[in-house]
């Protein structure tokens, strides 16, 4: 009996009357953990009754703690008939679990019904006595933090970075019990919240015990999901970044500042003599070679798979078999020394079976080179699943697919994936599973153990910003073509000419001008299939769905004068008659990278004189189009001398041909012209129809009205002054296409035009924040029904002050920006950086030493040899025959960005317009971001996760409003049992807020309609850097008086 | 091809004055999205009609929503479901509670019972106020008189506790809570120059000075009814003019007091005992409920109409209801000068509001 779990019922509020005759309710409530019941007496005739119960206390296992939520029901109490549930309240009492989180939770909580909604509140106070401290961590995984947000959170710092964390559950849908036949929705409803919300605490019980194991205290970057099968189970699977984290404590504080100034000469001198990018280590870059350039080469079908297989490209995705074995072939382009280190670090990397990260975030000196996005996908039959109320045969798709980032990654050069992340797409049986992430290097900092981060620490000393632009792989033994170049900043590396990721832009890059939102949107029709012939369908379709997403976004990135791409979220989703593909990311200027050319376009027919003059207006209107854009963005770059300057690269002026079919039109031919010259080096060639619709398309992406700006990454480059105005919002839309007979040009436009207002609509609603920018601008498509489109937003709009951006501006204020918004990363992490190497740190080393007993393999599953080709080829053959059938196709993207090694100018701006307090009313207000960051303020108290699944139904749609008034009511419901639940625990805030999951199903005829909603975040507690400033001595004293502020509280 | 479901819902609620006002205003989504376009919101903001239905839309269904709060405002400041800052939740509150001087006018002194909301349509087409907005603001009447019914102490302290109003408008409410509850005529063609805020004043004094609540501060009803004891020591007043030596004298002090300060000096001599009579009859008649209502016609009838004839200012009205109040405190023989000095004050203050020049 390792805990015991102890809850009061206060009081109730504004309760639904229960009683007609009398208009009251006599009300009581019952508290349950596990098994145990408690009952508070009846407070007869009263909307507002209140109970002052004594103690329920409950004695149970920790590991029922962390998997059991604490359910309170009211009730109305009946003399003749049953007693009327009035609704529920489920605690995830998990934060009280963790000695630093929240110690009581105590507040109102919405009184919930998944048929009539929020009904009421109910004042409740729960704690929990954990007995003995020391056996705390055995059965269980009592005490590991888990965290949403994608970075090192604010008021830690890494001390080491275990990695990938991963697990699955699958139960039986209660939908689908034979028992939901003869129960009513509200309990097979609240049998499906119960069981999802055990499977909740179950799963990340596991994932605890797994970072345990790993030697680790801490989930970051955790991601959780699930999969609605239907007929074969419901599966909740979770990944996530296991680390080892450190408060970051006034001691702490203290301890730094003082090996800052002790550590760093030392570090100088050995940057000198061996450090990374060190400038006395000559380039050894082989013997010069005419370069095959390409821009992409990705999205390609996998051999075995594609019937059109007429694209040249195909051979790219089969680049894993070519000399992967080693593991080496990224070392070669700097010293032999370096070339070790990598190995090292690799080495480290790999006994992990599977290197990769879910951080978007990185801390600094971390991220070493990045090479590209790598994705792969898988397209599966759920009735096919030989056991499926065992997790094994999803286990084993998800590890296929894993097994395929990482030989993509390998194939770039990586030994590492970051960004990493997974979604499924599921339509009746049909089941798209994806994995997409970055290929990177990692410095061996954080992900080795104590005694070899001492050996080789000079390794990590700090690259120069451009240095992730850098490419990982061999020049000489490229992946795929690519056109490289000197990077723009330091001038001594390869750079590519286009960088595609899934990560958020380093804080360290050097950005021009501003960023912005970019989408590919694409709608495939499909026919309507059943089982293998459908999964075979939707698998041809799935290259092509790809490849034109991807070219869209080159395109619109090329249009906005831009060569980066940060945030790359890839969504397939699948319908009956067709797929729906969006592609998100923000588009950037990274200096490092050489400027873009153009568009050109090229008609096929010269001798039409009317089609010539199209074409040129055509040109005229993207060059007019490109032009304004860069204005629109400030993309001024610096004028670049030459590149070809002590360039040992020869520029051929060559072209690749890049095939482009899909299943109607195989004809059509996209040529591109991807020779260095800075002007037109991009050609599209027009000679059909379709290619001069795409390029239409390409132009009606309205701009941002004037003020605004957006994005999907945490922050925007090039703005940094925001105000304390901040707005979460969700917005959905659902769009019945009443035409079944529509071709993919109408169902794109459709889908397009769809995006589209949505997005205005979003400015219009915000207009009075001008000037704003949207951020974390996050799109979930669906396809609901056969004709039915379902776009759901979620997104941050955060106001910025104008005036100081442009006096700033520019080049150095590019880097102000994103320090100013991580100021505390500025103020905190980086000295705690640099000490932690320093072996005079003790704190730091021993933690190091300790926690680490080695790398620990994950001991589920034994490593697989992923560079042995023909062994993939015939377990492909193998679901071949289980009929399950898989596509794949890894994207691989370059980038490059130069970066002066400006110093980070400390003229930080902060604005502090006043933020309303709110005098006299009883109810915290509860901010909500997706953000990991609130402007302005700083977070001294991460109080635990909030994850949350809502079901709710009705069956008078009409009566609440039609099915806009009943989602909106929904979310509304959503984000006030959120809010309510944070404010108990004592937060003020959710950040790295989340609504991963929203499915709608409606019955009109019938009057009814259904939504599932889940949510999650991190519950904070912040406060306005503006209480801060009555200490303005010295940063650190600041941090020193946040941490005890948080304690006090 | 048509969008199916069109939600926003923002952390904080968003609200729109504007969209709120037509809202109010009873306009169909339509007719908002029409008004909002000639407000020229488009241009300012490069937004098509399709972006401005959807967000009038959008903002309609919030404001239903939140309808149900705003009946009980208190429930505003603490519920969950939206959060709104409160300088925005007193604007919502303030502005729902706002009514129509043309409507309240209509209904003002009348019963607030399911008859007179039959009406409204009537009234509506009468004022040119939508018809849902006057049901609104007949419900808002309805609303605050059930619950300060059954409160005890200062009515425009309840309201304003209750319905958190700002000073100005739960004054309002009082008066048109206490015209209810007296039903009080109001609209005869003669009282129809009369303004709200007219009544409304003159609701203030009789709370002020008549009610039970205006010496005794913790009765139920005390600022909704009227003094019954009092009333009944009116009916003392009537020596005044029954005592036809006490008439005189009364007449000679007055007379003495304004011989040569007002230009209808003549006049005023010759229609002292109608205007007293008058006055004083009313006094008299009080205890009687069908008197009370027509309390204000009477004080139209009775002095008001007499005087404009004779072409008074109102100075001259002024000061003949000073030394008329006042002269009846030096007769000797008149020992009734506590109640008429309470009568006298309140019926001094509302002839000089409700004499229009």
């Amino acid at each position: 009996m390792p805990g015991k779990l102890k809850a009061k019922v206060v009081a109730g509020r504004h309760l639904p009357v229960m009683d007609r005759a009398s208009d009251l309710t006599d009300a009581f409530v019952e508290v349950k953990f596990g098994t145990t019941t408690f009952k508070t007496d009846v407070c007869p005739k009263s909307l507002n009754p209140q109970w002052n119960s004594e103690w329920f206390k409950f004695e149970v296992d920790d590991e029922d703690l962390q998997d059991e939520p604490l359910q309170i029901t009211v009730l109305d109490h009946d003399t003749y008939s049953a007693n009327d549930a009035i609704g529920k309240v489920y605690i995830d009492i998990d934060p009280l679990l963790c000695s630093e989180a929240a110690t009581v939770i105590s507040g109102w909580f919405p009184i919930y019904d998944t048929i009539h909604g929020i009904r009421g509140e109910i004042n409740v106070l729960v704690k929990v006595d954990l007995f003995n401290d020391l056996n705390r961590f055995r059965q269980s995984s009592c005490g590991v933090k888990f965290f949403c947000t994608t970075s090192i959170p604010r008021c830690f710092r890494a001390v080491l970075i275990h990695g990938f964390v991963e697990e699955l559950v699958v139960n039986e849908d209660p939908e689908y019990q034979w028992i939901d036949r003869i129960r009513t929705p509200r309990a097979s409803n609240e049998a499906r919240q119960r069981l999802i919300s055990l499977m909740s605490g179950e799963l990340q019980r596991k994932i605890g015990l797994k970072v345990l194991e790993m030697g680790g205290n801490a989930v970051v970057g955790y991601l959780q999901c699930f999969d609605l099968e239907g007929e074969s189970g419901l599966v909740v699977r979770a990944i996530g970044t296991a680390c080892t984290l450190d408060k970051i404590s006034s001691t702490y504080t203290a301890a730094i500042v003082q090996n800052l100034s002790n550590s760093s000469p030392s570090k100088d001198m050995k940057e000198a003599g061996f450090g990374e990018e060190a400038p006395g280590v000559p380039l050894s870059s082989g013997p010069p070679t005419p370069l095959r350039a390409q821009t992409f080469s990705s999205f390609s079908p996998s051999k075995s798979y594609s019937r059109q297989s007429s694209s040249s490209d195909t051979e790219l995705s089969l680049t894993p078999k070519t000399g992967m074995g080693s593991g080496g072939s990224a070392g070669k382009e700097a010293g032999p020394l370096k070339a070790l280190l990598r190995q090292q670090t690799q080495s480290a990397l790999e006994q992990r079976e599977f290197p990769f990260f879910t951080l978007t975030g990185f801390p600094p000196a971390f991220l070493l080179h990045v090479g590209g996005v790598v994705s792969a996908r898988s397209v599966k039959l759920l009735d096919r699943i030989h056991n499926p109320d065992e997790p094994e045969t999803r286990d084993a798709w998800w590890e296929e697919l894993r097994q395929e980032i990482k030989s993509h990654a390998k194939a770039l050069g990586c030994h590492a994936v970051v960004g990493y992340s997974e979604s499924t797409s599921i339509c009746e049986e049909v089941c798209i599973l994806s994995a997409s992430g970055t290929a990177a290097i990692l410095s061996s900092r954080f992900v080795q153990d104590g005694a070899l981060d001492t050996d080789h620490r000079f390794e990590d000393v700090a690259p120069p910003a451009c240095g992730f632009c850098h490419i990982p792989y061999d020049e000489l033994n490229m992946p795929f073509p690519a056109q490289l170049t000197y990077c723009h900043c330091c001038r001594r590396h390869k750079v590519p000419d286009v960088l595609f990721t899934t990560i958020d832009v380093p804080t360290e890059a050097n950005v021009t001008g501003k960023g912005c939102l970019i989408q590919a949107r694409l709608c495939r029709t499909k026919k309507k299939g059943q089982g293998e012939g459908n999964a075979t369908a939707i698998s041809n379709l799935l290259p092509f769905l790809e490849y034109e997403l991807h070219t869209q976004l080159l395109n619109k990135l090329k249009l906005r004068g831009m060569n980066a791409l940060f945030g790359l979220r890839v969504q397939i989703s699948v319908g009956d008659t067709m797929l729906l593909g969006l592609a998100s990311a923000t588009g950037v200027y990274l200096t490092a990278l050489p400027s873009p050319g153009g568009i050109q376009i090229a008609g096929k027919t010269p001798n039409d004189i009317t089609y010539e003059q199209h074409i040129s207006n055509m040109q005229k209107k993207i060059n007019d189009t490109i032009a304004k854009n860069k204005e629109l963005y400030e993309i001024n770059p610096p004028e670049f001398v030459e590149e070809v300057i002590g360039s040992p690269i020869p520029e051929p002026r060559q072209r690749s041909r890049l095939f482009r079919s899909h299943s109607e039109s195989s004809d059509e031919v996209l040529e591109l012209d991807l020779s260095h010259g800075k002007k037109d080096a991009f050609v599209l060639e027009i000679d059909d129809t379709d290619a001069i619709e795409d390029i239409h398309s390409l132009l009606t992406d309205a701009p941002t009205p004037p003020g605004f700006y957006s994005c999907n990454t945490e922050i925007m480059p090039g703005i940094y002054n925001w105000t304390s105005g901040l707005q979460m919002f969700t917005s959905v839309r659902v769009f019945r296409l009443s035409n079944a007979n529509l071709t993919n040009q109408g169902l794109n436009k459709i889908f397009n035009d769809l995006c589209e207002n949505l997005l205005k609509s979003l400015y219009f609603k915000l207009r009075s924040m001008v000037p704003c920018c949207l951020c974390h601008v996050n799109f979930i498509v669906a396809v609901p029904e056969d004709e039915l489109i379902q776009v759901a937003v979620t997104a941050v709009a955060m106001s910025f002050d104008k005036d100081q951006s442009q006096e700033n501006g520019r080049q150095s204020g590019d880097k102000t920006l994103m320090k100013a918004i991580t100021e505390n990363e500025e103020q905190l992490q980086f000295p705690l950086e640099l000490s932690a190497e320093s072996p005079s740190n003790p704190l730091s080393c021993a933690k190091g030493l300790s926690e680490v007993s080695g790398p620990l393999p994950s001991a589920r599953a034994p490593s697989v040899d992923h560079s042995s080709f023909t062994d993939r080829c015939s377990s492909w053959i193998e679901q071949l025959r289980l009929k399950a059938h898989t596509i794949r196709r890894g994207s691989i993207k370059t980038m490059s960005s130069l970066e002066k090694a400006s110093p980070v100018p400390e003229g930080r701006s902060r604005s502090l317009r006043s933020n309303r307090s709110c005098p006299g009313s009883s109810i915290t207000v509860v901010k909500m971001t997706p953000l990991s960051f609130i402007p302005g303020a700083k977070i001294i108290k991460y109080l635990g996760i909030i994850n949350m699944f809502f079901i709710r139904e009705t069956t008078s749609l009409r009566e609440e409003g039609g099915v806009s008034g009943f989602l909106h009511s929904f979310i509304a419901e959503v984000f006030a049992m959120v809010r309510a639940h944070v404010a108990a625990l004592g937060g003020n805030a959710v950040v790295s807020y989340s609504m991963k999951e929203c499915v709608f199903m409606e019955n009109p005829n019938k009057n009814q309609a259904q939504c599932l909603i889940n949510v999650s975040g991190d519950a904070v507690i912040f406060i306005r850097e503006s209480e801060l400033e009555a200490t303005p001595s010295q940063t650190q004293s600041g941090n020193v008086q946040t941490s005890s502020n948080g304690e006090g509280t | 091809m048509s969008v199916e479901l069109d939600v926003f819902v923002g952390n904080t609620t968003i609200m729109d004055k504007e969209v709120y006002q037509l809202w109010l205003n009873g306009y169909t989504v339509n007719d908002a999205v029409k008004v909002r376009m000639e407000g020229g919101v488009m241009e300012e903001c490069e937004a098509s009609a399709e972006v401005l239905l959807s967000d009038t839309m959008d903002q309609f269904r919030t404001f239903q929503m939140c309808e149900r709060l705003l009946q009980n405002p208190a429930k505003l400041a603490n519920q969950l479901l939206f959060q709104i800052p409160p300088d925005r939740q007193a604007m919502l509150i303030e502005r729902y509670y706002a009514f129509a001087d043309a409507f309240v006018r209509e209904v003002l002194g009348k019963k607030l019972s399911k008859g007179t909301k039959k009406d409204l349509d009537d009234v509506s087409a009468k004022t040119g106020i939508t018809l849902k907005s006057c049901r609104r603001q007949f419900d808002n009447f309805k609303r605050v008189f059930k619950v300060v019914e059954e409160l005890k102490g200062p009515l425009v302290e309840n309201i304003r506790q209750h319905f958190l109003l700002p000073d100005q408008l739960a004054r309002d409410y009082a008066a048109i809570v206490f015209f209810a509850n007296n039903r009080f005529e109001t609209g005869k063609k003669k009282l129809q120059y009369l303004t709200f805020q007219d009544f409304a004043f003159c609701a203030g004094q009789l709370i002020n000075n008549w009610t039970v609540g205006a010496v005794d501060n913790m009765v139920e009803d005390m600022d909704v009814d009227l003094d019954k004891e009092f009333l009944q020591d009116l009916k003392d007043l009537k020596i005044l003019i029954a005592d036809k030596d006490l008439l005189d004298q009364h007449k000679s002090l007055v007379c003495v007091a304004l011989r040569g300060k007002t230009k209808v000096f003549n006049e005023m001599e010759t229609n002292f005992k109608n205007l007293s009579r008058g006055l004083v009859n009313i006094a008299a008649k009080l205890t009687n409920p069908k008197d009370v209502r027509d309390f204000f016609i009477d004080l139209v009838e009775k002095f008001i109409e007499p005087c404009k004839s004779d072409r008074w200012t109102a100075t001259d009205v002024n000061l003949y209801l000073t030394h008329y109040t006042n002269s009846a405190h030096i007769l000797d023989s008149f020992k009734y000068q506590t109640v008429w000095t309470r009568y006298m004050g309140v019926i001094k203050s509302c002839i000089l509001r409700m004499y229009h020049e």
